[in-house]
């Protein structure tokens, strides 16, 4: 039978599949908010696992609280990006550092 | 006994300084009429109130009580409380009414200023300050108020802040204050290590069994009975506050700023705090021959000095700047020979014809072009007639000339200084008899020298100023009168009404407020000396000094005009010291303010500029921000990647950690 | 031994979903991945007894968020081969990095720091347990004030994404209906003297 392990490492996976592409893919935002959306997804599968090895329902409650946010997160993302597109013609990350100190 | 009604008792000082505040913050968004209209009707309701209360503590009512307390620490209890008594109603009255007319006044003075609204802020504070002063019924809400006072006696004097000379006599008025401030403030704290207490009515009661346990207070090789000790600290506080030798120097300077700042605060109420103060600590002074000596040493001193230097000025302001003086000194006198209804009686009396010449000095330079100096003005009587006679009735009031108000005061406190015997220190009362007598003479003649030079004597004003000429408008001429009123019928309303010169003063208009011991009750020797006739002033010494004094000084500046100059040339070191001011600022110079001053330089130099600005703030605190800020700002890339990377790295070590620990 | 067999064949298959996101070189192609990560991920999540939020990342990220993420694409143009410009020179450090990371997730996830106190295999519900009504029974109650402000947090990011995006056309005619409303006589009508 498959045991908590099991879904800890196909998350851990995925979570450093999603880290991996936030280095690779320096130039391009709609790749980082989706190597995020990676990340977010192996955190979800995590909790999900713990809720039900755990017999405890509020690990699936958390689950659908970061679906909510991820989504509002991307929305605005996206919308940002759009915005910043239509300023510099470019979605470039690098061009992105008004932050600069 | 009735009792006051404490909501009319609260609006009185409550009042100004509830204007104060609207004008103060808003004024800037207030029209100037707004402004004055806002606080002088504050004020002139204060008045009316005071008056009612007045009126009603004349029929027996008084109020004694505390409404919040201020602070507690530990058996320390600072309440906030007023005590109002015959003595508080006098000087309410008295503060009101020269605080309505001044506010009147500056309508008119300060037209057009740029500081309009603030001027009159300032001024409706400060008559808060001095009814918290007068009113309150215990020591700290007096310091309170002698503080604040003095802070708006500063902003005052400093009010055109633009002007060096301002500047420069408001730091010297604040300074010299805060020397008697200090023993002010030492004198309060050692009344309440002896009385555990700072409530008049608790300490007073305590005040003869300190005495009788003979407790008194050992510095080094030094030894002082306690009462001395309280006393004395106090009067430093009041000889500062009341321009008395030798804290006087700031008074005649004070005149740098606005004229209706003169009148109110440097005439008639702030200056006076020490005189009221004094009378109002009756119960303790009174134990204290020492005391007491110092207080008529100071006073006659004052009192003859100033009148000395007031007979060569050629400042107007500054000739009744310094006849403010000498007039205080007459009345620390009268409570020094333990005559202090007649200190009291002469503070009011002084109030009112003292504010009128100042706001009839005032009128006189508004209308020539701010002019100040005697020499250039002259025949001014033409041009503007009720300055004139305003200004003469004030005139004939200051010197003493019956039935003025000034009269009946002064004369008060000469016949009791020459019936007060001290036991110990008999050559204080034969000086203070000498000097105010000789004082009465001086008073009388620079006060006319001065009118006289003004609206008499050769037309000197220039051509220029003169087409300007013109009598001042109406809201400067009509608290002149109101003044006028009060300063002829002051004295004999108190006389005749108010009973102030009763000989035994619990009998008199004061009743409890003041206390005099039996023995050293002066009037009460007056009494057994000889009755009052209607015209016994004609056998009176003073009278005819004044009158001498008028006389001479018709003469040399009516008649004989060259004689001033001849009698300057005969004596020139007499002529010059007295123009000098006995030299006083000179001698404060090199004494006190060259050695601070070459102190000061040193630690600024070495202390401020090299150890604090050098080796603190430059090179410890500035330098290594600096450059830690120019590290850190290196972290700063503003590139995402960077961000999501530290963000990994903490994961990173978060996940090492716990591995480790598991 | 089926639910083995599942559990590696959607393991397995979004494993290979995921590297197809990070390394694919058309943008689109990686969405596509990511969508399909997600059906393999919701596949996991029905074998862990949680059919709902399984349904719901179906319906919400393939369904919505995915196809945000296509419109975004499509509006914008961009220049693919020049997105692909470092990939190279990151792979070492970033690989490094990731294989770390993953080396101690692993070595966290076997060694029991983390499954304290959990079953050791999992044992499914009974087939009247409603995943559904046991989410809501939670949701409404306990976390009743979480759930009000994730409402509350989408409208913000509704409108925001709004506001973000809007572009008001300065040669389209519109009507602005509270100056129609506020105009006064005087701004229309003006007396000439002839």
């Amino acid at each position: 039978m498959v045991g908590l392990s099991e879904y800890l490492i196909v998350a851990a996976v995925l979570f450093s599949l999603g880290v991996i592409g936030l280095f690779l893919n320096r130039k391009n935002v709609i790749a980082i908010l989706m190597c995020i959306e990676l990340m977010l997804l192996a955190v979800n599968i995590n909790l999900v696992a713990f809720s039900h090895y755990l017999n405890d329902i509020s690990g699936q409650i958390f689950v659908f609280f970061v679906l909510t946010v991820a989504a509002c997160e991307v929305a605005i993302g996206l919308a940002i990006l759009v915005s910043f597109y239509r300023l510099r013609r470019s979605i470039e990350i690098e061009d992105i550092n008004t932050l600069q100190g | 006994m009735e009792v006051l009604n404490t909501t009319e008792l609260l609006a009185i000082p409550g009042l100004p300084l509830l204007a104060a505040l609207v004008v103060g913050l808003f004024g800037w968004a207030l029209k100037e009429t707004l402004s004055h209209l806002i606080t002088s009707g504050a004020v002139i309701l204060s008045a009316l109130l005071s008056i009612h209360i007045f009126t009603q503590v004349l029929a027996g009512a008084s109020f004694e009580g505390n409404f919040w307390t201020w602070m507690i620490a530990g058996d320390f209890i600072v309440p906030v409380g007023m005590l109002i008594d015959r003595l508080t109603v006098i000087m309410m009255i008295t503060v009101t009414i020269v605080s309505a007319c001044v506010h009147i006044y500056t309508i008119g003075y300060m037209h057009g200023d740029p500081g309009y609204a603030r001027f009159f802020s300032y001024i409706s504070a400060f008559t808060f300050s001095m009814l918290v002063l007068v009113m309150g019924n215990n020591f700290f809400t007096l310091f309170f108020g002698w503080e604040a006072v003095g802070l708006f006696s500063y902003l005052l004097i400093g009010f055109w802040y633009k002007r060096e000379s301002a500047n420069h006599a408001a730091m010297k008025a604040f300074i010299v204050n805060r020397v008697g401030d200090f023993g002010f403030a030492v004198g309060i704290l050692a009344v309440w290590y002896y009385f555990g207490s700072v409530e008049y009515t608790t300490v007073f009661a305590k005040v003869p069994e300190l005495v009788a346990n003979n407790v008194s207070l050992h510095f080094m090789d030094w030894e002082i009975s306690a009462i001395t000790f309280i006393c004395l600290a106090l009067f430093i506080g009041a000889m500062g506050k009341s321009g008395q030798v030798p804290l006087h120097v700031w008074l005649p300077d004070s005149m740098e700023g606005p004229t209706p700042i003169s009148a109110l605060i440097h005439a008639a109420t702030m200056v006076t705090a020490g005189v009221f103060m004094v009378a109002r600590l009756s119960p303790m002074f009174e134990f204290s021959e020492v005391a007491l000596a110092a207080v008529v040493l100071v006073g006659a001193v004052t009192a003859w000095m100033c009148a000395t230097i007031g007979l060569v000025q050629n400042d107007i302001k500054r000739v009744i700047a310094y006849s403010t003086c000498s007039q205080l000194g007459y009345m620390f006198v009268a409570c020094g020979v333990s005559a202090y209804s007649a200190g009291i009686f002469h503070l009011m009396t002084h109030a009112y014809f003292k504010a009128l010449l100042f706001l009839a000095a005032g009128s006189v330079i508004h209308a020539v072009m701010a002019q100040q100096d005697i020499r250039k003005m002259g025949q001014l009587r033409k041009y503007m007639p009720i300055t004139y006679i305003t200004m003469f009735l004030a005139a004939l009031a200051l010197s003493g000339v019956p039935p003025f108000a000034g009269f009946f005061s002064k004369d008060l406190i000469i016949e009791a200084t020459m019936m007060r015997e001290f036991t110990e220190y008999g050559w204080v009362g034969t000086f203070a008899t000498f000097a105010l007598l000789t004082g009465v003479f001086m008073t009388a003649f620079y006060t006319f020298r001065m009118f006289f030079l003004t609206f008499h004597n050769s037309d000197r004003v220039d051509a220029q100023t003169k087409a300007h000429l013109h009598e001042s408008p109406k809201v400067i001429t009509i608290p002149l009168v109101v003044l006028a009123i009060g300063a002829v019928f002051s004295g004999m309303w108190g006389v005749m009404y108010l009973d102030i010169a009763n000989p035994e003063i619990a009998k008199g208009f004061f009743g409890s407020s003041l206390f005099v011991l039996d023995a050293h009750n002066p009037l009460m020797k007056l009494a057994e000396h000889g009755e009052h006739g209607m015209f016994h002033f004609l056998g009176t010494m003073p009278f005819w000094l004044a009158i001498g004094g008028i006389a001479l000084a018709y003469v040399m500046y009516f008649r004989e005009t060259a004689w001033p100059a001849k009698i300057a040339a005969s004596v020139p070191w007499l002529y010059k010291f007295l123009l000098n001011k006995w030299y006083w600022d000179e001698f404060y110079d090199k004494t006190i303010v060259a050695p601070a001053r070459c102190l000061g330089t040193y630690l600024w130099k070495s202390g401020d500029l090299k150890v604090i600005d050098k080796g603190i703030i430059h090179g410890g605190i500035i330098d290594t921000i600096v450059a830690g800020a120019a590290r850190m700002r290196a972290i700063q890339t503003g590139m995402v990647f960077h961000y999501a990377f530290a963000m990994v790295i903490g994961v990173f070590g978060f996940l090492t950690y716990l591995l480790l620990q598991g | 031994m089926l639910e083995t067999a599942f559990f590696n064949l959607f393991a397995g298959l979004s494993i290979f979903a995921g590297l197809g996101v990070v390394l694919s070189r058309n943008t689109m192609h990686a969405v596509m991945f990511l969508i399909f990560c997600f059906f393999n991920a919701a596949g996991l999540f029905f074998l862990l007894d949680a059919e709902f939020l399984g349904i719901i990342l179906i319906l919400i990220y393939v369904g919505a968020v995915m196809v945000l993420f296509m419109f975004a694409i499509m509006m914008l143009e961009v220049n693919v081969s020049k997105m692909r410009e470092g990939f190279q020179q990151y792979l070492p450090i970033g690989g490094m990095i990731a294989v770390i990371l993953m080396i101690e997730f692993v070595a966290a996830s076997t060694t029991g720091v983390f499954t304290e106190g959990a079953k050791a295999t999992a044992e499914h519900f009974a087939q009247d347990v409603n995943n559904t009504k046991e989410i809501g029974k939670v949701l409404y109650t306990k976390y009743l004030l979480g759930f009000e402000i994730a409402a509350i947090i989408l409208l913000v990011a509704l409108v925001g994404a709004i506001v973000l995006t809007i572009r008001g056309r300065k040669d389209a005619k519109y009507q602005n209906v509270s100056k129609q409303v506020n105009v006064r006589r005087e701004d229309r009508v003006r007396k000439v003297s002839m």
